[in-house]
C-alpha cells in the first residue's frame, strides 16, 4: 500500500524500513525506539498498581499504540509476531492483537506518525502507570473512545481460544503468578489448569478439562489469596453443579457480595482501585475452573465499573453499602424483573390448545411456561433433551410439579415429534452482535428441524445477555465439557471404556452452537423492547451504551 | 416314507424362524442384521420349495404368500423377510413362464398397451405341471443366495470411487454395510470420519471402536452435535433399514435431522443400501410406519416421580424423503433416488406387492 513514493526524510526511515519488511518482523531500531520508550515510561508511572478501571481481559480497547508490524500486517503473522518477537513483550502483545484496524491503511505515512507522536505524548503525561511488561496499554484504553466514533476496535483475543498458541500459554501462567498481591508467598496461588485427553484436530485451540481433577485440588488450603467463597462457587462451576447462564451469573454476584463485605481496604490505598484489583485474581480462577460466559462477563464488567466510580473521599461502610445495593439492583433488575418482563410478552404468544416444544433446561423458559400456565391457559409441552447433560429432565420436573402435562423425547425423535408442535420456545446462552444466537448445542438443530417443518422459533432472552463478539460457526470459540461424559455402559457393555488407549478414536463433547439468524423468528427481549428480530441485537448494543 | 418326517421338521423350522424374528425385533434379544435375515428367510424358502407338497407353480406360490404372510406378521418392521418371499415369488412366476416357454420380455413389460389389449398375465393360473420346475426354482433360489452373500463385498468395491483423501465423513449410528465401505476405502485413502452416537441405543460407539482400530481417525460426537459440525463434513455416508418404494428411506432415528443438516450445507448424502432391502411399501400409513421401544431407554425407571405423569417416547425409525438423497449406492451399482421406482419393477412382480 502507502509505502512507495514516500520521500519524507531520513527519520522516516523506521517507516520505510517497516513498511518493506511487511510486518514479517520489526526492525532493530524500531524494537530499541520502543525498549526506550517503555523505560521512560515506567520512570513516569507511579508507585500504585494498575488502576485501568474498564480492565477485563475480554475488554475490547482502541488501540492507541499502533501495532509495531507495518500497516497491513496479514492476519496470520499476528499469531507469528509473538513468536518472532523474543524478548520485549511489550512489543509483542500489541502484535498479538488482531485485527488490524481496518482504517489505518488509508491514512498516509505522515498522518501517522504524527498521531502516533501524540498519543505517546498522552501516554507519559497521564497519571495511570503501565503494569511491569504486559501489553495492557491501560493509559490508552483512558482515552474512552465513545463507541459511537468508528474507533478502530481491535480486540485482544481472549486467551481460552489461543490454546494451541504456547506463547499465550505462558504469558497466561506468568500473569497467573503476578495476581498475587505483593508480599505474598511466591508459591502457586492461581494454578494453571491442564488440559485432558486427545482433542479432536478442529478443536485443538480449546481447552478441555477433566471434571476429575478439579482446579481446587491444587490450590493450598487456606488459600490466601483466593476468598473461599469464590473457591466454592469456582468448584460448582468446574463440578457441573451450578449451570445455566442465569444460575451462574447470580452465584457470581453472590459471591462478589460476600467478598465485598470481607473487604477492608489496606491502609494507603484507594478501595475503588484496590478491590479491583483484588478481584482480578478471582476472576483468573473463576475463568480457569470454566470460561466465563457472556453473561458473567457482562456483569463483571458493570461491577468493576461500579467500583471504579467511587468516590475518592466515601467512607469504606458507606462505600461497600453502595456496591452491595448496586449488586442487588443488578440481580434485580437484569435477570427478576427482565424475566417477568419477559414473560408478560411471551404470553401474548401461547394460545389455548397450543402444543409448545422446549429444549433443555432454560430458566427463563420454564418462568414463562409457568407463569402462563397460572394464567389459565391450555397447553401441553414436549420437552426435547440430549445427551451427556440431559438436562431436560430438570426441565421436565419442573414443569410437572406445576401440573403441565409433558411429553418427553431425545432430541433424535424430534423429526418424529414436530409435525404436531406448534410453536418452538427456546433460551438463549448469549446473543451475538451478528444476529446470531449462542446457546446450548442442539439448539440450532432443532431450529433447523423446526424451519423444515414450518414451525415457529421463538427466542427468549434478556438484554444483559446482549453481546458485541460475532461468530458465524461453532468451532471458533466454544467450550468443550469432559469427553468423558460421553462414555455409557448399555446392556454391561462399554464400548468407549478405553478410547484414550485408541490413538485414532476422539470424543468429541461440545456446549455451546450458534443458530443463524433464519432459522429463529422472534427474540422476546425485556428493557420495554418486547418482540424483537434477531438482526436487531447490534442496534439494542447501540442504545444501551449510549445510555451508559 | 419319509413324507410326514419331512414336513414336521419343516414346520419346526418355520417355527424357529418366526419365534427368532419376534424376539429379534424388540431390540433385547441378540441383534441380528438384516443380511442375516435375508439369507435365513432366502434358505427357509428353498426349504419350503423343496419339501412342501406342491404340484403347480401356483400351489407353490400360494403356499409360500401363507408362510410369508406369516413370517411378516411375527415382525412387520423386518422388511427384508417380506422382500425376499417376494423375491422368490418373483422367481417361480419366471421359471413357470419359462418352463411354458413364452419370452421372458413379454411377460415382464407392463406396457400400457398390453393392459389395454390383452388380460395378459391375469389369465395365468400357473395350473400346469412341469416336471423341472422344482429344480429350476431351487437352483435360481440358490443364485439368489450367492448373490446375497456377495453384496457388502459389492458395495465396498464401490467405496474408492466415492472417497477421496482428506475429506471427512459423518455417519450415524451402526451399519454395517458402511463400516464396510470405510474400512475397504481406508486401505488405501486416509480420510476422517466422525460417527453421531444415536441416542439412546448409542449404537455409534461400536462403530468408532471398529472404525478406529482399523487405524481410522475417529471422532464421536454427540446427537445435538450433528448441525454444529455438519459445516466441516464433506459427506455423509448412512446405511438404512429400508429403502421406500418412492426412493425415501426407513432409518435409525436421528436420520432426518441429519439429512437436513446435509441438506442445508449442501453436503452429499450417500446412502449405502443392498437391493434386498428396497421394499414396495410406500410411507403413507402413518400408523405403520413407525415402531417404538420401551420409553426406559428414554426415561428410565429412577426417575420414578415423574413418570407416571409423563409420557415419553423411543421411535426407532426416521423417514427420510427422497429429496434429500444424492445417491443410492448398492451391489448392483449407484443410482439416484428418483430411479428406485425401476428397480423395483425389476425385482417384484405388481402383483406381489400386497401379499
Amino acid at each position: 500500500m502507502a509505502d512507495s513514493g514516500v520521500t519524507e526524510g531520513p527519520d522516516k526511515k523506521d517507516e520505510i524500513d517497516r513498511a518493506k519488511s511487511e510486518g514479517k518482523e520489526l526492525t532493530k531500531e524500531e524494537k530499541q525506539r520502543l525498549r526506550k520508550e517503555k523505560k521512560q515510561q515506567k520512570k513516569n508511572k507511579e508507585k500504585k498498581d494498575d488502576k485501568a478501571s474498564q480492565e477485563s481481559e475480554k475488554e475490547k480497547k482502541p488501540l492507541g499504540f499502533p501495532p509495531p508490524a507495518s500497516q497491513p500486517p496479514p492476519q496470520s503473522t499476528t499469531q507469528k509476531a509473538p513468536s518472532a518477537v523474543p524478548a520485549p513483550a511489550p512489543v509483542s502483545v500489541p502484535a498479538s492483537e488482531a485485527p488490524v484496524p481496518a482504517d489505518k491503511p488509508a491514512k498516509s505515512k505522515a498522518e501517522l506518525k504524527a498521531e502516533r507522536r501524540a498519543r505517546q505524548e498522552a501516554e507519559r503525561a497521564s497519571k495511570q502507570g503501565k503494569k511491569g511488561e504486559t501489553g495492557q496499554q491501560a493509559a490508552t484504553s483512558k482515552q474512552k473512545a465513545p463507541p459511537n466514533e468508528l474507533q478502530p476496535v481491535v480486540k485482544r483475543l481472549p486467551e481460552h481460544i489461543q490454546v494451541d498458541n504456547p506463547d499465550v500459554l505462558k504469558k497466561l501462567a506468568k500473569k497467573l503468578e503476578r495476581q498475587q498481591t505483593p508480599g505474598q508467598v511466591a508459591d502457586k496461588q492461581i494454578p494453571l489448569r491442564m488440559d485432558y485427553g486427545y482433542k479432536v484436530s478442529l478443536f485443538s485451540h480449546l481447552h478441555q478439562y477433566s471434571r476429575k481433577a478439579p482446579l481446587t485440588q491444587q490450590v493450598s488450603i487456606p488459600s490466601t489469596v483466593i476468598h473461599p467463597a469464590v473457591v466454592r462457587l469456582g468448584l460448582q462451576y468446574s463440578q457441573g453443579i451450578v449451570t445455566g447462564s442465569n444460575a451462574r451469573s447470580v452465584a457470581l454476584l453472590h459471591a462478589f457480595k460476600q467478598v465485598i463485605r470481607d473487604y477492608t481496604t489496606p491502609p494507603n490505598e484507594e478501595l475503588s482501585r484496590d478491590l479491583v484489583n483484588k478481584l482480578k485474581p478471582y476472576i483468573s480462577f473463576l475463568n480457569q475452573c470454566r470460561p466465563l460466559s457472556a453473561s458473567m462477563g457482562n456483569a463483571i464488567k458493570y461491577i468493576k465499573k461500579e467500583i471504579s466510580n467511587i468516590p475518592s473521599q466515601c467512607k469504606e461502610e458507606e462505600a461497600k453499602s453502595k456496591l452491595l445495593n448496586c449488586i442487588e439492583c443488578y440481580i434485580n433488575e437484569k435477570i427478576i424483573l427482565a424475566a417477568k418482563a419477559i414473560a408478560k410478552s411471551a404470553i401474548e404468544k401461547i394460545s389455548d390448545g397450543d402444543v409448545i416444544l422446549i429444549y433443555g433446561c432454560s430458566s427463563l423458559v420454564n418462568h414463562i411456561l409457568c407463569e402462563a400456565f397460572e394464567k389459565s391457559r391450555k397447553f401441553r409441552v414436549i420437552v426435547v433433551d440430549s445427551r451427556p447433560r440431559l438436562e431436560g429432565r430438570e426441565a421436565l420436573r419442573r414443569l410437572v410439579q406445576k401440573g403441565i402435562s409433558c411429553t418427553y423425547v431425545l432430541i433424535s425423535a424430534v423429526s418424529y415429534v414436530l409435525p404436531e408442535v406448534s410453536k418452538v420456545f427456546l433460551g438463549a446462552h448469549a446473543l451475538l452482535a451478528n444476529g446470531y444466537v449462542m446457546s446450548r448445542v442442539g439448539t440450532s438443530q432443532i431450529a433447523l428441524v423446526a424451519k423444515a417443518f414450518n414451525v415457529p422459533v421463538l427466542v427468549c432472552c434478556e438484554t444483559y445477555k446482549f453481546c458485541e463478539r460475532v461468530q458465524t460457526d461453532s468451532f471458533v470459540s466454544n467450550e468443550l465439557d469432559d469427553p468423558d461424559d460421553l462414555i455409557v455402559t448399555r446392556k454391561g457393555k462399554t464400548h468407549l471404556k478405553d478410547w484414550q488407549e485408541v490413538p485414532s478414536l476422539g470424543l468429541l463433547n461440545l456446549v455451546y452452537d450458534v443458530t443463524p439468524p433464519d432459522f429463529v423468528d422472534l427474540v422476546i427481549t425485556d428493557l420495554g423492547l418486547g418482540m424483537i428480530p434477531c438482526t436487531s441485537v447490534p442496534v439494542v448494543l447501540r442504545v444501551k451504551n449510549v445510555d451508559q | 416314507m419319509p413324507g410326514p418326517y419331512k414336513e414336521t421338521d419343516l414346520t419346526e423350522r418355520v417355527e424357529a424362524f418366526l419365534s427368532d424374528l419376534k424376539r429379534g425385533g424388540s431390540g433385547t434379544g441378540p441383534l441380528r442384521g438384516s443380511a442375516e435375515t435375508a439369507r435365513e428367510t432366502t434358505a427357509l424358502l428353498r426349504r419350503i420349495t423343496a419339501q412342501a407338497r406342491w404340484s403347480s407353480a401356483g400351489d407353490l406360490m400360494e403356499i409360500i404368500r401363507k408362510e410369508g404372510r406369516r413370517m411378516i406378521a411375527a415382525q412387520p418392521s423386518e422388511t427384508t423377510v417380506g422382500n425376499m418371499v417376494r423375491r422368490v415369488l418373483k422367481i417361480i412366476r419366471e421359471e413357470y413362464a419359462r418352463s411354458r416357454g413364452s419370452s421372458e420380455e413379454a411377460d415382464q413389460q407392463e406396457s400400457l398397451h398390453k393392459l389395454l389389449t390383452s388380460g395378459g398375465l391375469s389369465e395365468e393360473n400357473f395350473r400346469q405341471h412341469f416336471v423341472a420346475l422344482k429344480a429350476n426354482v431351487i437352483e435360481v433360489i440358490n443364485e439368489l443366495l450367492t448373490e446375497l452373500e456377495g453384496t457388502t463385498d459389492n458395495i465396498s468395491m464401490q467405496a474408492l470411487e466415492h472417497i477421496h483423501s482428506n475429506e471427512v465423513i459423518m455417519t450415524i449410528g451402526r451399519s454395517r454395510t458402511v463400516e464396510a465401505f470405510l474400512k475397504d476405502a481406508a486401505r488405501k485413502r486416509k480420510f476422517h470420519v466422525i460417527v453421531a452416537e444415536c441416542a439412546p441405543f448409542c449404537q455409534g460407539h461400536e462403530m468408532a471402536t471398529s472404525l478406529s482400530k482399523d487405524g481410522i481417525e475417529t471422532t464421536v460426537i454427540t446427537d445435538a452435535a450433528i448441525f454444529a459440525v455438519m459445516s466441516r463434513v464433506n459427506k455423509v455416508i448412512i446405511g438404512t433399514q429400508t429403502v421406500l418404494a418412492n426412493g425415501g428411506l426407513r432409518a435409525v432415528n436421528g436420520t432426518h435431522t441429519l439429512a437436513l443438516a446435509a441438506k442445508h450445507h449442501s453436503t452429499p448424502l450417500i446412502v449405502c443400501a443392498p437391493m434386498f432391502k428396497l421394499s414396495p411399501q410406500f410411507p403413507n400409513e402413518e400408523d405403520t410406519f413407525h415402531k417404538f421401544v420401551s420409553p426406559h431407554e428414554v426415561l428410565p425407571f429412577t426417575e420414578g416421580e415423574i413418570l407416571s405423569k409423563v409420557n415419553a417416547h423411543c421411535p426407532v425409525f426416521d423417514y427420510v424423503p427422497p429429496e434429500l438423497i444424492t445417491l443410492f449406492i448398492s451391489n448392483i451399482g449407484g443410482h439416484a433416488p428418483s430411479y428406485i421406482y425401476r428397480l423395483m419393477s425389476e425385482l417384484y412382480h405388481p402383483e406381489d406387492h400386497e401379499l
